[in-house]
């Protein structure tokens, strides 16, 4: 109750901040003529990262034949569905002019990435509401056979959600090959969002932004930081709700080394992205490198590579390390790093544009978020773990029918 | 709002003469009946006014109307055609300037920009570590190849036929990509409402006036295509004394400053003209001269100079840049910061 009264608090400063935002414009920001975008955008490009992981845990692993991932689908699932959610909220706040959303339906142009994030995503949230929906269907049947043991008006959720669900033979058939085609699909489009999410900066001329690697970047960052997420709410659901028999050490053992895997991977791609236009120099990197590794951005540059991916990934290679607390230690590590890494993906470069930062105001050639950017970005990621949370109180968080099958268990409840 | 086809023609053809007859509506100003002209009662004071078809009229003073607003006189869709036949270029002479910031003041003036911004900047640059140092204004490029048109998702930004960039306040939703992908910086936003009187905030917008700017959207150099309609220069050109800019018609292969008109090829040809970063192949309508044989040292542009510029160079004519370092003095930089 605390927790939810804390997440609503943010929420509703969050909303105010907004407010303030509507009523007087962008200028509550801190953004200029130079640093255009914001912790907007780069709360935008967490989310979409985070929101891949719904797709490398039901889709990936489902498709792989790895058995072991079953109770972590529906946590993958939902926070990737919240994360997109607020993803495309949050790109809204960012417009100047949000009441012209329906523009992009009127006067839309295919060729430019705007429009195809707004494609790629839209479908992207869809086929995850759907892998969340398809796979409750008979977990909803269980929990409606015994509604009368009083689980109050959410029992009417329950009908209203999967009151024609009989499980029957035909049903479940038609639901296992949905599902299975959905999780095929959901590769390619979720590549897609975050790939098209890279491109709204690499199709630009901007240093830092300039490179082709950027798709690959982003969706390895992506796949480290969703997998941290979904570490971080195996561990607290599994306290919380005391869920040790589906959740197990096990569970946290092969997800601390799925990490390490797509920590050496995103590793592998960082060298690519900053060593080897730092071998070259190009005097338009320079000043953007130089800030990073040397200059004003250094500490945090440093602090998300090393927190957030060396030192995990690090400990991580010791069995030690792959136990639950320290996994999920370390997954805050992973998802904090990341969400700074997108703030450096997206601010040092407009604060080095080709030309001299001249004949504009003093302000426009520094940036650091408003109170009002702080309290829209940290509403959002209130929501996120809003959703996540009243989710979880109405349904169940572990695949009750699913994990009968892999584990040939009674359900808890 | 309904804009004749018929006074486009008569913009075209009779600019100048436009010109007149508007001044002459202007000078009347002062002896306008406050209300409405239906009622009121014949002074028996005539004045002369000049008529649209160029013929001198009288008319009874208190006939007069006040005519607050005199719409733009063409639709969006013709703003977003451009003028026909036309590819309009500029040619800015860096030899000559000396960072009198005019050509800035007017522009802010004319297009009642919010306090700060500046749709023309006039930047201290410096190639390298030893090259000289040069004022060098900047408009926007005109971009044939424009990258910002490329990713706006509305057409919000739009490229013309006679190669005017402009940019539509009443359908740009705001989400800034088109300064992201602009690599001259010459983007503004409107990140408040912008300060304007209630009279130029009551106008109705057009794309090629970019009068009134709104809030929530971006600004730009337009090339003035509101005065190039009427015949006349873009404001810049008009306000340098110095005779910096030159704004002309490349089908035409002419350019003139006011002063001085040259065959734009030729100019080019002779002078070494050449456009900003190459070889980021935006092929920029804006051409620069060399600021070679200087008609004014560059010190004298710091007269003028305030704030004093935070030092940083760029290559000509390509995108790299140097940054002054602090650690590394420059006999240059010492002399004068
Ligand atoms: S200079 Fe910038 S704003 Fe102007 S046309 Fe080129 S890219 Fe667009
Ligand atoms: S800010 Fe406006 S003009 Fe620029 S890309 Fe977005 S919609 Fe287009």
């Amino acid at each position: 109750m605390i927790w939810t009264g804390i997440l609503i608090l943010f929420c509703l400063i969050g909303l105010f901040a907004y407010y303030r935002q509507l009523r007087y414009g962008l200028v509550v920001t801190h953004m200029g003529d130079y640093a255009s975008w914001g912790i907007y955008i780069s709360n935008f490009v967490f989310f979409v990262a985070i929101s891949l992981v719904g797709s490398l845990v039901t889709a990936i692993f489902r498709l792989g034949n790895i058995h072991w991932s079953t109770p972590l689908t529906r946590i993958a699932e939902i926070i990737a569905v919240s994360a997109i959610l607020f993803a495309s909220f949050i790109i809204v706040v960012d417009m100047g002019r949000p009441e012209r959303l329906v523009n992009l339906f009127i006067y839309g142009r295919i060729q430019s990435p705007i429009m195809w994030d707004v494609i790629v995503i839209s479908t992207y949230l869809v086929i995850s509401l759907l892998l969340l929906y398809l796979p409750l269907l008979p977990d909803l049947k269980i929990l409606n056979d015994q509604k009368e043991k009083g689980r109050g008006w959410w029992s009417r959720i329950y009908v209203l959600f999967g009151g024609f669900w009989k499980s029957n033979a035909r049903q479940e058939r038609i639901n296992q090959k949905a599902v299975l085609i959905l999780s095929i699909l959901i590769i390619p489009v979720a590549f897609c969002i975050h790939t098209v999410t890279s491109w709204l900066f690499a199709t630009t001329y901007r240093p830092g932004w300039d490179s082709t690697n950027f798709g690959a970047y982003f969706v390895s960052g992506a796949f480290l930081v969703g997998a941290g997420a979904v570490v971080i709410a195996m561990y607290v659901f599994r306290k919380v709700y005391h869920l040790e028999r589906y959740i197990t050490e096990t569970h946290f053992d092969k997800m601390g080394k799925v990490l390490v895997l797509l920590a050496l991977i995103y590793l592998y791609f960082n060298v690519n992205e900053y060593l080897v236009p730092a071998f070259k120099m190009k005097k338009t990197e320079e000043v953007h490198l130089v800030t990073l590794f040397a200059g004003d951005f250094a500490p945090m540059f440093w602090f998300s590579l090393l927190a957030g991916l060396i030192i995990p990934a690090v400990i991580m290679l010791f069995k030690q390390g792959r136990k639950p607390l320290p996994m999920f230690i370390l997954g805050i590590m992973v998802v904090v790093g990341a969400w700074f890494k997108r703030y450096l993906i997206v601010t040092p470069t407009l604060l080095h544009p080709f030309l001299p930062m001249e004949d504009s105001p003093e302000r426009f050639k520094h940036y650091f978020p408003s109170w009002e950017e702080w309290a829209i970005a940290i509403g959002s990621l209130a929501g996120v773990l809003l959703i996540i949370t009243f989710f979880v109180r109405i349904f169940p968080i572990i695949p009750i029918q699913e994990t009968i099958a892999e584990q040939d268990a009674t359900p808890e409840k | 709002m309904q804009k004749k086809d018929t006074s486009r023609r008569y913009f075209l053809l009779n600019g100048l003469l436009a010109g007149a007859g508007l001044a002459a509506g202007c000078s009347g100003k002062t002896a306008f009946t406050p209300d409405r002209a239906e009622e009121a009662v014949p002074s028996g004071e005539k004045v002369k006014l000049l008529s649209i078809d160029g013929e001198v009229i009288e008319v009874d003073k208190a006939f007069l109307k006040p005519v607050p607003d005199i719409p733009y006189p063409f639709s969006n869709r013709e703003e977003r055609v451009g003028i026909q036949g036309k590819k309009f270029v500029m040619v800015i002479d860096l030899s000559r300037c000396k960072n009198l910031k005019k050509c800035q003041s007017a522009c802010n003036h004319m297009h009642h920009l919010h306090p700060g911004q500046n749709w023309l900047k006039i930047y201290a640059m410096q190639d390298a570590e030893h090259t000289a140092p040069y004022w060098q204004p900047a408009t926007c490029m005109h971009c044939d190849e424009p990258p910002c048109v490329k990713v706006c998702p509305v057409d919000a930004t739009f490229k013309r036929q006679d190669g005017i960039v402009l940019i539509d306040s009443d359908r740009c939703v705001g989400c800034r990509f088109c300064m992201a992908a602009c690599p001259y910086s010459t983007r503004v936003f409107n990140w408040e409402e912008p300060a304007l009187t209630e009279e130029v905030a009551s106008r109705e917008y057009s794309c090629e006036t970019s009068v009134p700017q709104k809030k929530g959207t971006v600004g730009k150099c337009d090339f003035c295509p509101d005065m190039v309609r009427k015949g006349e220069l873009p404001h810049c050109v008009t306000a340098c004394p110095n005779g910096v800019f030159f704004f002309g018609d490349m089908n035409e292969d002419v350019v003139t400053n006011g002063a001085e008109t040259f065959r734009f090829s030729d100019l080019i040809r002779d002078k070494a003209g050449y456009r900003l970063m190459e070889d980021l192949g935006t092929k920029p309508s804006v051409y620069y001269l060399p600021p070679v044989n200087r008609n004014f040292k560059f010190e004298e542009g710091l007269k003028t100079e305030e704030p004093k510029p935070t030092y940083k160079t760029v290559d000509r004519g390509n995108s790299e840049y140097l940054r002054c370092k602090k650690n590394h003095p420059r006999p240059f930089a010492e002399k004068i910061w």
